[in-house]
């Protein structure tokens, strides 16, 4: 498994579209994806999961994938939250 | 009779068709063939996704995209896993393990603080129902296979009842649940048919068959009236309809008095989807663009990129006609729970609207920035609200250049000519008006502050709400101030409060010389044909005896003889 913490930095949070976009790119992968905000857990896999966390801007999550293409899930979705979801 | 909350407006005149929601038995069993459940939770998955699917091939953008989430969560490994760990571990038959889990997650949603999440809770009660009825081997009733053309009575309309309703085949609904902002009624509203809601327990006072009458604007509903009662509202209704008729002739027309006075009628609009409504009720522009819809509902700003899209989109619908964008109007009744404003004694007096937009210098940029972006797609305005001196007109100013200079930089075009005015609300910038007009390319008036503020009534306040009166002689004899002014120094003036589209107020202002009147999308046909019928001329003489009359009272009875 490997894991990697991250803030929120997308205006909008882990809201409606950005949750969407997540749920999109996790779904890729064999891997399982975690999403742990304040010792909770979701599953990124699952749009419910991910609305559930409620993550605003400014929260630090952490995401741990575990499986057999866990390096480029992470990169994925790593690169999602770098790049805002597309926000400006 | 019964009462309800209007919800949508008209007159509806048919059979009932009560929509029973099948009361499912769920039982609770102890069960020993596991994977039987698993393959039961399977099936039931697959045929709700078709039959979701099914109905989305036959549903508009908007409904597209609530079924897009329907169908999300049917795919949800998450809501899949929890129904089936509770088979495993609980030994549950798979109906009582899928409605605990769909209990649990609707009560997580439920008891969120964001208006956007507590909504996604009625999505999964909606798909949750369908999930359970195709366990039950039971057919969902399809609203789209109607045979003639009912009134629909429900406990409620759940978003896909609203997916499959054909316009032609439905009346109009009532409902016993919901109130104004429910999802059932922006969905009568904007579907244009007429609708009562929260009516308590309609579904078991009326049967299928009986014959009904309701009217949307008084919220009564009659179960089966005598003749006379079905001929008097079918008179009324025909008469709606022809008036309605009559009226949409006039929509392609200009608003010219009966002696050649032309004057602009706008709409006052929250959203793109506004624009297009009001262009289907013939306005020449839009007079007021309420840009704190942009920043509400949510959970954090709008960005630039978001604001950008949304006034390009409403300046491309309306071409050339001109399109007055406020500035961020927060504060006061208007709250963003985000930006942590802190509690006033009396917000409607304290930090709001402009003052917050002068203090907070980077919202005010970012949105400034979108709107000279998005002005290149048409004729936008801009207007500055909640003005109560020069010293702010000039500030706002200072950052609207400083953006352009930003954007000169940045290689990134706006056009030359935008209009930059302010809106008038506030006593203290009527009365320096001839100041003010020197510096601004035009005024608005803001009547619903206006008149809060010169006669000292909180228009919350139900207890002193008589007090609150547009008839106010001082209240009109500081519009007839502004108009003067504004027209001195060479400017155009309009309104944009509920006043502008009053058919009791609209010959006085069209006396004083007001030249944009702007108002809700409805009421914008009815002001016209008023105003064809009227004479500037004599409507300039009505104004001047108004203003020499020294009571709201006086001044209402003296003005119906005109209406």
């Amino acid at each position: 498994m490997i894991s990697q913490k991250i803030t929120v930095k997308n205006v909008a949070g882990l809201h409606a579209r950005p949750a969407t976009l997540l749920v999109k790119e996790a779904s890729k992968y064999q891997s399982d994806i975690t999403i742990v905000k304040n010792d909770r857990e979701g599953n990124a896999k699952s749009i419910l999961g991910v609305m559930a966390m409620a993550a605003k801007k400014g929260d630090e999550i952490e995401i741990r994938v575990d499986g057999s293409d866990e390096k480029e899930a992470l990169a994925a979705i790593i690169t999602l939250f770098e790049f805002n979801f597309g926000e400006e | 009779m019964f009462k309800g909350i209007g919800a949508s407006s008209g007159i509806a005149i048919g059979k009932a068709f009560v929509l029973e929601k099948e009361i499912l038995n769920i039982q609770r069993n102890t069960i020993e063939n596991l994977e039987n459940e698993k393959g039961k939770l399977q099936k039931a998955l697959a045929l709700s996704k078709q039959q979701v699917e099914a109905i989305q091939n036959k549903s508009d953008e908007e409904q597209k995209n609530i079924l897009n989430a329907h169908l999300m969560i049917l795919e949800d490994p998450e809501l899949i896993s929890n129904v089936e760990e509770k088979i495993t571990s609980e030994k549950l038959n798979v109906e009582a393990a899928l409605e605990d889990v769909l209990n649990m997650l609707a009560s997580i949603f439920e008891s969120m603080e964001d208006e956007y999440m507590k909504e996604r809770a009625a999505d999964i009660r909606d798909v949750g129902e369908r999930l359970m009825m195709n366990l039950f081997g039971k057919e969902m009733l399809n609203l789209a296979e109607l045979e003639e053309a009912v009134i629909i009575v429900a406990h409620d309309i759940t978003p896909s009842d609203t997916a499959q309703m054909d316009k032609e085949k439905v009346i109009g609904f009532i409902t016993d649940i919901g109130g104004r902002t429910s999802h059932s009624a922006i969905m009568a509203r904007s579907m244009e048919i007429p609708a009562i809601v929260g009516l308590g327990s309609i579904t078991e006072n009326v049967k299928t068959g009986d014959f009904l009458i309701f009217d949307g604007s008084e919220g009564i509903v009659m179960v089966n009236p005598n003749q006379s009662m079905i001929a008097e509202y079918e008179a009324r209704k025909e008469k709606e309809m022809a008036e309605k008729k009559e009226l949409r002739k006039l929509v392609n027309s200009d608003t010219i008095s009966r002696d050649g006075r032309r004057v602009e009628l706008g709409a006052n609009i929250g959203n793109p989807k506004d624009a297009k409504k009001s262009n289907e009720n013939g306005a020449e522009g839009i007079g007021l663009y309420r840009t704190e819809f942009l920043y509400m509902d949510r959970t954090s700003l709008p960005t630039e990129e978001e604001q950008f899209q949304a006034y390009k989109e409403v300046l491309e619908i309306m071409g050339e006609r001109p399109v007055v964008i406020r500035t961020l109007d927060i504060g006061g009744d208007k709250e963003l729970p985000y930006m942590n404003l802190p509690r006033e004694m009396n917000p409607f007096l304290g930090y709001r609207a402009i003052r917050i937009c002068l203090e907070e210098k980077d919202i005010f940029k970012t949105q400034l920035r979108a709107l000279l972006r998005a002005s290149i797609y048409g004729n936008l305005k801009i207007m500055y609200p909640m003005i109560s001196s020069l010293e702010e007109i000039r500030q706002a100013n200072e950052v609207l250049e400083e953006v352009k200079r930003d954007l000169e930089k940045d290689n990134i075009g706006y056009s030359s000519h935008i209009e930059v005015g302010i809106m008038i609300e506030i006593p203290a910038a009527a009365i320096i008006s001839d100041m003010l007009a020197k510096e601004v390319d035009f005024f608005s008036i803001g009547t619903n502050d206006l008149i809060q503020y010169t006669t000292a009534v909180d228009r919350m306040n139900e207890k002193i709400s008589y007090l609150y009166n547009p008839f106010n002689p001082a209240v009109l004899r500081l519009i007839n101030m502004v108009i003067k002014n504004g027209h001195e120094a060479g400017i155009w003036v309009g309104m944009c409060g509920e006043v502008a589209g009053d058919p009791r107020l609209i010959p006085i202002l069209l006396g004083m010389g007001l030249d944009e009147f702007s108002m809700s999308a409805g009421s914008i046909l009815p002001a016209r044909k008023q105003i064809q019928g009227l004479s500037y001329e004599e409507m300039k003489e009505i104004a001047d005896k108004v203003l020499e009359m020294a009571t709201a009272d006086t001044i209402e009875k003296f003005i119906t003889q005109y209406v």
